[in-house]
């Protein structure tokens, strides 16, 4: 079972190795992680999801807890929280398939933001979810390469606790 | 001669660095210099802080970490960049894994060159992040006031362990701009330790221990590391609820009371496991259930509601789900319950418990006897130090001596039993013993040591000589990794492949050699003179004992659970 874990921590050299290494340490297997900087200065907030049974989820919690650097980890419901994810997806399209690759496009509602000669690079945003989905969808045809980015999510509501 | 580093009164990084030590009321630094470090050696002098030269780095750490486990104060160490900083990596997770209060001040490569793969850079910080609370690498002069302060806040408070500040050279020798900075009280947004206990927890506790028909207290190292010794030795007795003990929890209760039933775990007494596999109520003080603890963990204490009180979160539930989790200090939390039961009262029955009391203290009595005195064994020698020096400070190597000296040198002392629990590490003890006397110059100090392990920190034995730290290191030579061929005869069919240690050792030229004085035993009734001549030389000492047969320690959990023990 895979969970969402939100973290705020101060933005310093090593916060990042801190973080990673004890996932891998631990034992604890990241499915996706995504860190960036916030409104606050001096603070990111990593998204990481995690697999493991609610036990696990607990123990990664607490440990996150301990780094020094770590100010507060939050363990994100699905039905709390939205979450986003966002794929690049360069893609060959040869006069055959473009329309049937344009139809999948317009349904994913993805965007084609590059195109170079027979070569588009798409760009798809939803939930994990929807981008499993284009992905799958699409994977019938010439994916060149591509890139996701992990999930990120915030709560609803004003709540931050 | 060329001074390029004189500055006068100019105050740099290094005089930061040792101010600030000075605020935390360092005495002593264990240390061993080198280039990057030699900005602080050379202000050394000015600061009134003393220098215990080790002899490897590693021993520096052990005896920091000793130095912290006997006095509950900080011990600091300090190390050059490169082979230095890597030497101090043992040392640190020893004290890592049981939560000792180790600062480890490291020299690093000057900025410029970090990541350069420069004369003697290797990256600590890095290397010690699974094994320290924290770590820093310092970038600005300025920063080594609050940094310093912080680590050893970190280090002292909540779960304490250690805490590593990496500096490099020209932060050292660099002039410092903002030199009076008045420290506050660090504060860390991201580290607040919960002290006091949650009151409905408690509240429950005390109503689970109040009709408790088979209740048991485990001691862990939790209890000194909290201080809560008296705590739980005056609750233990006013509810006479028997105790026993993690090798980290020793410590937390007097050995000698009649309430005390030993270690429990792989190497456990028979009274200690029996009572834990039986207890209905178990209150678990400051212990981590680490594997040598549980023995195989689905089969733990399979009849007990556990409540487990500790001041680390991510210790409840981790290894053993607890029924009733306390987060705080220890001895704060055992007086609350204590208070709850003292208004609300007792409702289990008088004899039920006491049944339970008296089943337990007769398994222990079956076992007590005395040591078999017709040859030189280690029970035997540890009977004898017992009646000469009642009250040591002793630590110890890894091994069945370690065993041994758990088993069968009953102390009542606070912090006055170090050993190795966590990481197992050989080599500590003589170490550790150096540490524990320069916080303490006017007690015993006794290492019991492994002559594998005795091997591993040998050398420091000249830091007692010359630091004149006269320690007595008990060697007991039984020409093997005796612990190794204990296994390899309960597990591996007799096949002791690579564990014998060969005859050529004399451990009292090694201790001549060094300056000290060595005395060698090899029948019982010498034991006692070799004693009473090492504490009357006053100086470092090294007996070697000479032990003739396998003396293997017991029992030892052998099965599926803790009662699956073999007695001999
Ligand atoms: C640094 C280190 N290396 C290896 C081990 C594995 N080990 C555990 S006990 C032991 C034997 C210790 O022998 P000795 O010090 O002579 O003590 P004895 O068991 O004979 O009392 C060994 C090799 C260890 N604990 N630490």
């Amino acid at each position: 079972m895979n969970h969402t874990i939100s973290i705020l921590c101060d933005d310093q050299p090593g916060v990042m190795t801190r973080i990673s290494g004890l996932f891998s340490r631990r034992g604890f297997n990241i499915e996706s992680l995504t860190v960036g900087h916030t409104e606050i200065p001096g603070k990111s907030r990593f998204t990481i999801v995690v697999k493991g049974d609610d036990n696990v989820l607990e123990q990664v919690r607490k440990q996150l807890q301990k780094v020094v650097h770590v100010i507060k980890v939050w363990d994100i419901k699905k039905a709390e929280a939205v979450e986003r994810e966002h794929a690049l997806m360069k893609i060959k399209v040869t006069p055959e398939v473009r329309s049937d690759v344009l139809q999948i496009i317009t349904a994913l509602q993805a965007r084609i933001i590059d195109s170079s000669g027979s070569v588009w690079i798409l760009e798809i945003t939803g939930d994990t979810n929807s981008v499993n989905n284009a992905f799958n969808l699409l994977s019938d045809y010439n994916i060149i390469e591509s890139i996701r980015t992990g999930k990120i999510s915030l709560k609803r509501g004003e709540q931050v606790k | 001669m060329k001074d390029e580093n004189s500055k006068g009164n100019v105050l740099t990084g290094a005089d930061a660095v040792l101010q600030a030590l000075k605020k935390e009321k360092t005495k002593i630094i264990f240390g061993y210099p080198g280039g990057a470090t030699l900005p602080i050696y050379d202000k050394l002098d000015k600061y009134g802080i003393r220098h215990i030269l080790c002899r490897h780095e590693q021993g520096g750490t052990h005896m920091a970490d000793g130095y912290a486990r006997a006095t509950g104060k900080a011990g600091v160490c300090m190390a050059t960049s490169g082979p230095g900083a890597t030497n101090l990596v043992t040392g640190i997770a020893t004290a890592f894994m049981d939560s000792s209060s180790l600062i480890a001040i490291t020299g690093q490569v000057p900025r410029e060159m970090i990541g350069n793969d420069a004369f003697q850079e290797v990256d600590i910080t890095g290397i010690t992040i699974p094994i320290t609370k924290h770590n820093y690498l310092i970038s600005e002069p300025e920063d080594l006031s609050d940094s310093i302060h912080e680590a050893f806040y970190l280090s002292t408070t909540g779960r304490k362990g250690p805490v590593l500040i990496d500096i490099p050279k020209d932060v050292l020798s660099s002039e410092l701009k903002a030199p009076d900075k008045n420290h506050k009280k660090p504060v860390l947004e991201g580290y607040n330790p919960t002290i006091k206990g949650h009151s409905g927890q408690i509240k429950k506790a005390a109503i689970l221990l109040r009709s408790a028909k088979q209740p048991l207290i485990i001691s862990g190292g939790g209890v000194a590391g909290s201080g809560a010794e008296d705590a739980l030795t005056s609750f233990a007795r006013k509810y006479e609820i028997p105790v026993v003990a993690t090798l980290m929890g020793k410590n937390g209760f007097p050995n000698t009371d009649r309430l005390y039933l030993g270690l429990i775990g792989y190497h456990g007494t028979a009274a200690g496991n029996n009572a834990v596999q039986k207890a209905d109520v178990i209150l678990a003080v400051g212990t981590r259930f680490g594997d040598r603890t549980t023995g195989p963990l689905g089969n733990f204490a399979p009849e007990a509601r556990i409540i487990h009180i500790d001041i680390d979160p991510a210790e409840i539930s981790k290894n053993i789900t607890s029924f009733l989790p306390i987060v705080g200090d220890a001895s704060q939390i055992i007086n609350s319950i204590s208070g709850h039961l003292d208004k609300e009262g007792i409702t289990a029955s008088k004899s039920e418990k006491e049944e339970w009391l008296n089943f337990l203290l007769k398994i222990k009595k079956d076992r007590e006897k005395p040591a078999d005195s017709s040859k030189l064994n280690i029970p035997l020698i540890l009977e004898r130090l017992k009646k000469i020096i009642p009250d040591p400070i002793m630590t110890t190597d890894v091994g069945r001596h370690q065993i041994f000296a758990a088993h069968h040198f009953p102390i009542d002392r606070k912090n006055s039993f170090i050993t190795s629990g966590g990481l197992g590490t050989m080599g500590f003890g003589l170490p550790a013993a150096i540490g524990a006397k320069a916080g303490f110059p006017d007690d015993t100090v006794i290492s019991i040591n492994g002559d594998g392990s005795f091997l591993m920190c040998c050398q420091e034995l000249v830091t007692a000589v010359e630091e004149n730290l006269p320690i007595i290191a008990m060697v007991m030579k039984d020409q093997r990794l005796g612990m190794i061929s204990q296994l390899q005869s309960a597990f591996y069919g007799e096949r002791y492949n690579c564990c014998d240690l060969g005859k050529c050792v004399d451990f009292t030229k090694i201790a001549e050699g060094m300056g000290a004085l060595g005395i060698r035993v090899e029948q019982p009734d010498e034991i006692e003179g070799a004693i009473k001549k090492a504490v009357a030389s006053g100086r470092p000492t090294v007996i070697e004992f000479i032990l003739h047969e396998q003396g293997n320690t017991y029992p030892m959990v052998t099965g599926s659970s803790l009662t699956d023990y073999i007695e001999e």
